[in-house]
Parts: C-alpha cells; structure tokens; sequence
C-alpha cells in the first residue's frame, strides 16, 4: 500500500473518533483535549493549541495546551481587525508567515516564533468566530501538504461545533437560570403577597387576630404529617392563608360582634366561603384547589356543613385540611364570647368529631405530629410556637394523645357515616 | 540500574535508564498517564528512556500525540528515547508520521541491551 494510502486511512480513523468524541456527551474540556491529540496524531504535530473565543472579552482563551511551555499565553486579546481577517479567511489554516500580518499576532511574534508554530486556524462556524487552533512544526521537520491542510480543515469544523454547541449549551444554561430566579422572586412574590392578604383579613377580625395566618401554619403541618411533597405543603398552606378570604365583603360589626349574632347576620357571614371562592377563583395560583379549600372549608364529612351541604368524598381533599385547621384554632384560642378550651378537651372533642365533621386520617395525623413533638421526637417545636408552651404542657396530654391515637387506630380513613346510619350520598 | 515502569501513576524509582510499559494505555486519554510518568523520569535526571510495545498491538492518534509529546519533553531534557518491541504495523506508522526520525527503534530486548552497550561505550 503506498504512503499516501497510509496517511488517508490513518487521518480517516482519526477524523471517525474525533467525530465520536464530540458527539459523545463527555466533559468539554476532555473532549477539547482529545481533540487537539487527534489532530497532532493525526499529522503527526509537535506541538499545539486549541482556544475558544471569548466573544465579549474579545479574546482567545486557550482550552488544551500541548508541548507549548509553561509561558505560552493563555490568553490572547484580538483586535476589530483581527476579528474581521478571520470572518474573510473562514475555517482554513493560514501559514505563520501570512498569519503575523494580523494585529494580535504581532503582539505575541515572539512567543509564537519561539514555539515554532507553522499553521494557524481560525474556527469559523455559521459565520461567527468561535475559536482558534495553533499547530507547530511536524514531526518529519516538512511543511505541511494541501491534504493535511483539508484534513486540519476537516478535524477544525468538528471542534468548533463542539465549542459552538458548548456556547450555545451556556446560553441556554444561563437563560435558564435567570427564568429560575425569576420564577423564585414570582413565588417569593406570591407568598408575601398572600401572607399580606392573611393579614389584611385577620386585621378586620380584632377578636381572632393572626386567625387566617395559624390556620396557614396548622394545614402546612398537616401536609407535613401526611408526607406531602414540598410544593403541596406550600399549597395548604397558602389555602389555609387565604380561607377566610371572602370574610373581607363581610361587614365589619358582624365579624366583630361580642355576642352570638343574628339569624340575619349568621346568613352574611355564611356567604364568605362563596365570596372568598369568587375572589379567588380568577386568580391563576400555583396551587389549584385554593380556590376550593375557601369555598367549602366550612362543609362537613356528614353532610351538615355549609354552604352546599357536601358529604364526605364530595369535599376536596384540602377544604378537609383546612376546616381541620380552622376549627382547631377556633378552639385553642380566646373568643370575645368564649374562652379557649384545654388542650385535652380539644382532643376530645377531635375524636369525638372524627368521622362525622372532620376526616379521621387527617385527625389521626395532626394529634401524631403534636404527640411526637410532645415526646421530644420532632424538635420543631411547631405547635408550642403556635399555641404556647404552657398550654400544649398541660398535665396529662401525652397520655390522652397516645390514649386517643390508640383508639382511633383501628378506625380506617372512611367515614363513619354508613354505620352511624346517617344518608351519605358519596357512597352510592 | 534498569527500571522496569508500570503505566501508572504512582511514582516509580526513578534511574538513568527506564523503561515504560506502554500497555493498551496509550490509546486513550489515560494514556496521558505514561506521558506524565515519562516526564517525571526526564524531569528527575532520566537520560535514556525505553518505551515497551511488546502489549500494544495498534497505536492510534492519541497514542502518536503522547508519544510525539514524551519525545518533546526528552528533547528538552536532553535525552533519548527508544521504542522496543514495536510491531512491523506500528513501526510504519512511526516512520510515516515522523516519529522515527526522533527515536531508536529497537525490535527485542536483546537488541535494546545491545543498544545500551553501545551508548555505555560512546
């Protein structure tokens, strides 16, 4: 086989891995590296460089360095002239000997000539610059042919879509995550914007102040407890935020009212999960049923709630949350009529409606989270924050919280309903 | 003294004469290894360095490029490098790229011992 055969299939096998190496999805700078042995493999070079063009710094920055010593720049500025020699060259090597003509060269000639360098090629890919290879003298001491100069050619258009692909990868990472700390300023935007719309509405209440913010943090720990992802804590949270949303339309002396209010005055105020439906449901929330969670967080498992009398399984699964939360801060804090109840008659009285006004897994799971607080297990210290250390101390808990789970164990999440013999449509 | 080097990257004893394993190695990136353990030889007074074929069956791109950059680095430490137990197919590669121009190439141990000999007497 004569030489010339040799040296084709020899570049050939070079020019496939070269091929594979940058399709492959492997470490840039490695994949640079091969690059540049393939090429002075190839040929049989001494010595070389690839460098990637820094399009705002105006510079070639060198990825992979071979046999060019430690005080070979690895950064080199180009000039508007520079720039616009290797637009006109394209991808085709240029000899040194034409190549010092060029502004930048001029400024590292010495550099250069000491190293030896022989070929210099712009990586021009879809018209716009984005590298440069610098190749020294060959092994054989001979200049280089027309055919290694279209092989150089050739490898050149594979490492500069490598870098071109690698720029563009960047761009795209960089867009991405400019888009994710935007969608993170929005997120923190809307929570602060629904933390605001808790408190406007806890302000109109002067009885139950910080009443919508605890029912936030009392359905955020029931999520918790029910090993929800972080997204859907967010949401029953934000739900429990927002429930008494439509308490905003309601006259302020019937919210505020220090006796039991009036029949007339009770339908007002009953009209509030709808109204706070209607405000929210135009709202695009990250978090779907918000909207829902208002509207029914005052129906019950037995049908008895309002305002559509729903029965069990006919109520989202976060307005259950939600009224669990309500009626919970309802209970454990001061009312202008009615003074909080002990942490063990809550209990109780959680059991007792279990099944028959709140969702009993949802029972079960919330006095679980209290007792491992209570026992020292969860370290949050979450419902002490929010009902006080003395009130969730109070003598004997422990023992009704671990008494009442025991009993409540057995039960399984559906409704009591059927037996207690009480119509339950969501059964037929 | 001859040292007989694994291409690996821990350190080997450094002597005069080393001969480097070049394994099925040099055929890919890690092969920069061999490269690396070579110059460490050169670099610490190493003034005849052997690299050992007898394992490589073919020497590609990659393989020439480190070889190319060991007889670099020989040079500027004023050494030389053979290349033993090279096969009739690689030996064509080498002289058709250059790199015999560079080196020794040396067929067998015996041969390489004979070449040693020599340069004792020069």
């Amino acid at each position: 086989m004569a030489e010339h055969d040799h040296k084709l299939i020899h570049a050939f096998g070079a020019l496939a891995e070269l091929g594979q190496e940058i399709t492959n999805k492997n470490n840039f700078q490695e994949t640079i590296r091969t690059s540049l042995h393939l090429i002075s493999g190839a040929i049989g070079i001494m010595r070389g460089a690839v460098a990637r063009y820094a399009r705002f710094g105006h510079e070639l920055n060198m990825l992979a360095v071979r046999g060019l010593g430690d005080d070979f720049p690895l950064s080199l500025m180009l000039t508007s002239e520079d720039e616009r020699q290797f637009l006109t060259n394209g991808l085709s090597p240029i000899e040194i000997s034409q190549a010092q003509a060029l502004p930048f060269f001029q400024v590292h000639n010495v550099s250069f000539d000491k190293r030896r360098l022989e070929l210099f090629v712009p990586l021009v890919v879809r018209d716009e610059i984005v590298g440069a290879i610098f190749l020294g003298e060959k092994a054989t001491a001979e200049p280089y042919t027309k055919y290694e100069k279209e092989i150089i050619c050739a490898m050149g258009q594979h490492i500069g879509v490598a870098i071109s692909q690698r720029n563009l990868m960047a761009e795209i990472e960089r867009h991405a995550e400019d888009n994710r700390r935007m969608f993170d300023e929005m997120r923190s935007t809307y929570h602060d914007t629904v933390k605001a719309f808790a408190a406007a509405i806890d302000c109109k209440d002067k009885y139950t102040e910080g009443h919508s913010v605890r029912v936030g943090k009392f359905s955020e720990i029931i999520a918790m407890e029910l090993g929800w992802g972080k997204d859907e804590i967010e949401g029953a949270a934000v739900a429990g935020y927002l429930h008494d949303v439509g308490k905003l339309t309601v006259e302020r002396k019937i919210i505020n009212a220090p006796y039991r209010i009036n029949a007339k005055e009770s339908a007002e105020l009953n009209k509030h999960p709808g109204v706070g439906y209607d405000i929210l449901q135009p709202i695009h929330h990250p978090y779907t049923d918000v909207p829902l969670a208002a509207k029914y967080h005052h129906e019950r498992l037995d049908g008895r709630g309002y305002p559509d009398g729903l029965y069990d399984r006919e109520i989202p699964f976060i307005a259950k949350i939600v009224t669990l939360a309500d009626s919970f801060d309802a209970m454990t804090t001061d009312r202008p009529y009615k003074a909080r109840r002990p942490a063990k008659d809550v209990v109780d009285d959680l059991q007792k409606n279990s099944g028959v006004q709140f969702a009993p897994e949802l029972v079960t799971a919330f006095l679980a989270g209290m007792l491992r607080e209570l026992k020292g297990e969860d370290r949050t210290k979450r419902f002490r924050r929010l009902l006080g250390r003395d009130y969730m101390e109070a003598e004997g808990i422990v023992d009704k919280l671990k008494y009442t789970l025991n009993e409540m164990a057995p039960t399984t999440p559906m409704t009591y309903i059927a037996a207690a013999g009480i119509g339950d449509r969501s059964l037929h | 003294m001859i040292t007989h080097s694994e291409p690996v990257t821990s350190a080997q004893p450094v002597t005069e004469k080393s001969v480097i394993r070049a394994g099925d190695y040099l055929n890919k990136l890690s092969g920069e290894q061999i490269e690396y353990e070579c110059k460490r030889q050169l670099e610490a007074g190493c003034k005849e360095l052997v690299v050992n074929f007898a394992e490589t069956e073919l020497v590609n791109s990659i393989g020439i490029s480190i070889l190319l950059g060991i007889i670099d680095a020989a040079s500027s430490n004023g050494a030389t490098v053979v290349f033993s137990d090279v096969n009739e197919t690689t030996v064509e590669l080498f002289e058709m790229l250059g790199l015999s121009k560079h080196v020794t190439i040396a067929d067998s141990a015996p041969q390489l011992t004979k070449i040693w000999q020599n340069m004792i007497i020069s």
